[in-house]
């Protein structure tokens, strides 16, 4: 058994390799993309100005996906840490000379293309600790003293994406690390103390937040109190999805997305616009694709016969399912607003390849699922 | 290996928590969805409908105005307009250019389309320029092609058929104030007008009507998209009132360039058939907004063209008021029906001498011979004798001093003086006081109307109202029954003794006022002159005989006023003319008066009874003024 596996490995090629992508997972993808499409073909009154231009994204993140699908594992594992120089360096590159917008330094431009590097940064540093994680024996991971590099080279992209400021994106960061450092076996108590550790520092970060933040809070506790002001978004948001219904109005018949009382319909808001039109039915359903996304991603990880790709398809898997549950629970009224699209149906370039590009990993941990990243190592 | 297999181990059950934890979190999202979409689905429906669905307010046509006969007085016309949907045009500036290269548009309205292209929404119509003419439209229309985003819209303007014949009376309407429309929203409408003055503000709100409503789906910033569902509006009650537009054309004619006001009064039930006032102004004018240059003509005019001066023109009513200082001393018992005063020309109060206007004396008269020859002494007499509290009660009996009720706001009440509004003021009545009231000088202001008024009580013997309105909206308006007036609180024998004083100023050889006989068969008038100085007059002056009103400058020239009703032995008209700075009642106003009243009576066939012979004519004396009191009262001005 093992035999036939490493041979395999030594005779990959790119027809072999292809043969393996996982075609219903590609489809699936597709499917969550045609969702987009028709979703913002509503919020765009057509296929103009952005369901083409979602379908043109999607067919350039086909190739992004394909691609690094068909790169070697194992070259993606010796490229993790140089990738995470590259994401730091972009980070502080868009402190530096990064476009402002919304009161946050979130973009560069690169040519005509707008980068949002703390997305890429996510899944560069899920690739770097598990990297670091990949040959970790029990007894290691129990060592605190090894702990603390990658938790340093988690701590220092999440300090800079608080300061761009983006609060979202940089709890998410740091769950999604949290993700790899509990699914490489770091002890439950260490998670108990760094939760408790959180929580009593919450009220004092509270002070450091800022103003937009804040109220960004206050609006989510209390969103009827301000209902013209930062409540607005989230008042206008739940009526879209509860005037629904069951069924929804039919396509093209919501009224809030259509009237425009729906703030950003077309990026953060997306999922309103698609429940007021086809109801709690059509909304479970997107759920359903989403959920069997997320399930698709874990079984890949279990699947995974080498370390470093159980890791990084856990953590690709978890970014994602955190893009997914901000952003609903967002739209929703559950938790405070936060500018987190979702991925592949919402309108934007840049989310929609970084998301491909994970996915693509995601597919290439599946497409090497039985080769060893570390040649030099007998694989388990 | 069997570490190996350990890690794996730990890795699955890892693997599995965490994704059992984000299928628990999915789960919590499907619960949530669930309860928003569902359970409290029905709320949220219903806020989402009252998000987009918004009532629009549609303008009513405001009610038209219809004379007596039913001819429209005031009415509404269409009015085409240009308007710039900004959004239409890539640049708008540019536009305006073009725009103002065809239309020129001076630099207050550019400042004006300037600030509305500031806080409006881009898809909301700005008016250009209101009140297009034919060849302006064609020029906008030939240029369409360089004028995006311009448009002919049209709206309603107020129009007023006889201008400035009836301008007093009904008014104007102007365009509402920021904070007229935001009290009502139905005021804030594009195009919707408010009445300013008279009749169009007296019954503006039935005028107004009442708005449609239309519900409209509208976006998240107003746009209207589609029309859901329309209640049309109640257009503004047509009002038909008491006005002979014929008749007030005439009167306005006949008081020609005077600066004069006159009022015809139906004296049997106070509606007002005829006011005018003279000079006039366009009411249309204030459709389109009153040019500062137009504004300040009107405004320096010492004819006061902007003012109604049959309500609110204030004036000494001079010798009209013996007929009310006669009745009151009737009441009194301060003199009796046949008693004679003798006027040597003057009295005597203390150390001051008052005059009469005939400097040798009237001799000895009764009542009826003091009205008939306006005897200035026997007035001063019957004065000083009543006391001037009950003149001035038997004054408010016949409206003056008095608001009238009628349906203009602009109506004021003058002033009739007491002891007590006098005291009030922290001076004492003096008895000369009461001696010059006596002639209807002093401290009187009375207002033309109220005048017309006490000549319609005097004929009738109600207490009829001077009234503008016969209907609202199809409901008559009560008041068109003489009976449904009071019968005054004044003996009958009294106001016949006053009538027949009034006939003989008139009709009998001597009387003060033979130009305002009537040269009809069978119908006589009875009349009242009365001339008011606005100046004081010395004594000296008038001594050296250096006094002659003539020769004096316009505005210190006395008013010259007239009060009569008609027919005499069947009383159906009252009128009052009040002719500003025209020397001297009888030969001024009188003729005015005559004219105006043949007029009426021509108008009115029934009212003429079969042909009899004309009385003769006589040449009377004119009447001049009598001397102001020493400490002078304000001059009778029309403010």
């Amino acid at each position: 058994m093992i035999e036939r596996r490493l041979y395999r490995a030594e005779g990959f090629g790119l027809a072999a390799k292809l043969r393996a992508v996982s075609w219903l997972y590609v489809t699936l993808l597709t499917l969550l993309a045609l969702v987009g499409y028709v979703a913002l073909y509503s919020a765009g009154g057509g296929p103009a100005p952005f369901a083409n231009r979602h379908a043109l994204r999607f067919a350039a993140g086909l190739v992004i996906l394909i691609a690094t699908a068909l790169t070697d594992l194992r070259l993606i594992r010796r490229l993790a840490w140089p990738l995470y120089g590259l994401g730091i360096a972009l980070l502080l590159a868009v402190a530096r000379f990064g476009h402002v917008g919304k009161g946050a330094q979130r973009w560069i431009e690169i040519g005509a293309f707008q980068l949002q590097p703390s997305e890429l940064m996510k899944i560069f540093l899920v690739l770097a600790l598990a990297a670091w994680f990949r040959r970790a024996s029990w007894e290691r991971v129990g060592n605190p003293l090894f702990l603390i590099p990658p938790a340093l080279a988690s701590a220092i992209p999440v300090v800079l994406i608080l300061k761009q400021p983006n609060l979202g994106t940089a709890v998410i960061t740091a769950l999604v690390a949290g993700s790899v450092f509990f699914a490489a076996g770091v002890r439950w108590w260490k998670f108990a103390l760094i939760a408790l550790a959180i929580g009593l520092a919450t009220p004092l970060a509270y002070h450091h937040l800022h103003d937009y933040q804040r109220a960004r809070i206050e609006t989510f506790l209390h969103p009827e109190s301000d209902p013209l002001g930062t409540g607005y978004n989230i008042i206008q948001s739940k009526i879209a999805l509860g005037s629904g219904g069951l069924w929804g109005k039919g396509f093209l018949h919501g009224t809030q997305g259509h009237l425009d009382f729906l703030p950003e319909k077309q990026t953060d808001f997306i999922f309103t616009v698609l429940a007021e039109e086809f109801g709690l039915v059509g909304a479970l359903a997107l759920l359903a694709l989403i959920t069997t996304l997320i399930a698709g991603g874990f079984v890949i990880a279990l699947r995974a016969r080498d370390p470093f790709g159980r890791l990084v398809a856990t953590g690709i898997t978890t970014n994602y399912f955190l893009y997914v549950f901000v952003n609903l629970a967002m739209v929703m009224g559950a938790i405070p607003v936060g500018g987190v699209p979702l991925p592949l149906v919402s309108h934007g370039g840049s989310a929609l390849l970084t998301a491909m590009f994970g996915f693509g990993l995601l597919l290439s941990v599946e497409v090497h699922r039985d080769v060893a990243a570390d040649p030099e190592r007998e694989p388990f | 290996m069997r570490r190996d297999t350990n890690r794996t181990s730990v890795f699955t059950r890892r693997a599995l928590i965490l994704g059992g934890i984000e299928a628990l979190a999915l789960g919590g999202l499907a619960a949530k969805l669930y309860q928003v979409q569902v359970a409290d689905g029905k709320r949220y429906a219903l806020l989402a409908e009252s998000n987009r669905v918004s009532a629009r307010l549609l303008a009513p046509p405001r009610g038209r105005l219809l004379d007596r006969a039913g001819t429209p007085v005031a009415g509404n016309r269409m009015n085409w307009r240009a308007v710039l949907v900004a959004e239409e045009t890539d640049d708008v500036q540019g536009t305006l250019e073009r725009f103002s290269g065809l239309i020129p548009l001076s630099d207050h309205e550019r400042a004006r389309i300037d600030r509305e292209l500031g806080h409006s929404r881009r898809f909301i119509p700005i008016i250009l320029r209101d009140f297009l003419e034919w060849d302006e439209m064609a020029l906008i229309e030939v240029n369409a092609p360089d004028l995006p985003g311009i448009l002919i819209d049209v709206g309603t303007t107020r129009l007023y058929p006889f201008g400035a014949t009836l301008a007093h009376v009904i008014g104007y309407v102007a365009p509402p104030s920021e904070d007229e429309a935001e009290d009502e929203p139905l005021l804030a409408l594009p195009g919707m007008r408010i009445g300013r003055a008279a009749v169009e503000k007296y019954h503006d709100l039935a005028l107004r009507g009442r708005a449609g409503l239309v519900q409209v789906e509208v976006n998240a910033v107003g746009r209207v998209i589609r029309e859901l569902a329309r209640e049309e509006g109640v257009p503004g009650a047509e009002i038909t009132l008491t006005i002979d537009s014929g008749l007030q054309q005439d009167v306005v004619a006949t008081l020609g360039a005077e600066s004069a006001s006159a009022v015809v009064l139906d004296a049997q039930n106070g509606e007002v058939l005829a006011m005018a006032t003279t000079p006039s102004f366009d009411p249309g004018l204030f459709n389109s907004g009153v040019s500062q240059a137009q504004w300040n003509e009107w405004t320096k005019n010492r004819q006061t063209p902007l003012i109604n001066k049959a309500v609110a023109g204030l004036y000494a009513p001079g010798s009209t008021f013996k007929m009310v200082v006669a009745m009151a001393g009737l009441a009194a018992r301060a003199i009796t029906a046949n008693e004679r005063i003798f006027c040597p020309g003057y009295l005597d109060l203390g150390d001051t001498r008052f005059h009469c206007w005939s400097r040798y004396g009237h001799g000895a008269l009764d009542l009826r011979g003091g009205l008939k020859n306006s005897c200035d002494v026997f007035f001063y007499e019957v004065a000083r004798r009543t006391g001037i509290d009950a003149i001035a009660a038997m004054a408010n009996r016949f409206g003056l001093g008095v608001r009238p009720a009628i349906e203009l706001p602009e109506a004021r009440a003058g002033l009739v003086p007491t002891r007590a509004w006098r005291e009030g003021h922290g001076h004492h009545w003096n008895p000369g006081d009461t001696v010059v009231h006596g002639i209807g000088q002093g401290f009187l202001e009375i207002a033309p109307v109220q005048l017309a008024t006490m000549a319609a009580r005097i004929a009738t013997g109600r207490a009829v109202e001077p009234h503008l309105t016969r209907s609202v909206g199809g409901a008559a308006s009560p008041g068109a029954d003489p009976a449904s007036w009071p019968a005054l609180d004044v003996p009958a024998p009294y106001l016949h003794m006053v009538r027949e004083g009034m006939w003989a100023v008139v009709n009998e050889p001597g009387g003060t006022a033979p130009l305002a006989r009537l040269d009809l068969p069978g119908v006589q008038l009875a009349g009242k002159t009365g001339s008011t100085q606005v100046r004081h007059v010395s004594r000296e002056m008038r001594e050296h005989g250096h006094f002659n009103s003539e020769s004096l400058p316009w505005e210190f020239r006395p008013h010259a006023l007239f009060v009569a009703f008609a027919p005499y032995d069947a009383p159906r008209y009252a009128l009052a003319v009040v002719v500003e700075h025209g020397n001297a009642g009888a030969q001024r106003a009188a003729p005015l008066a005559r004219a105006i009243m043949t007029d009426v009576l021509l108008r009115d066939p029934a009212n003429r009874a079969a042909p009899a012979p004309a009385a003769p004519r006589v040449t009377a004396r004119a009447e001049a003024a009598p001397i102001a009191p020493p400490d002078g009262p304000p001059p009778a001005e029309t403010r």
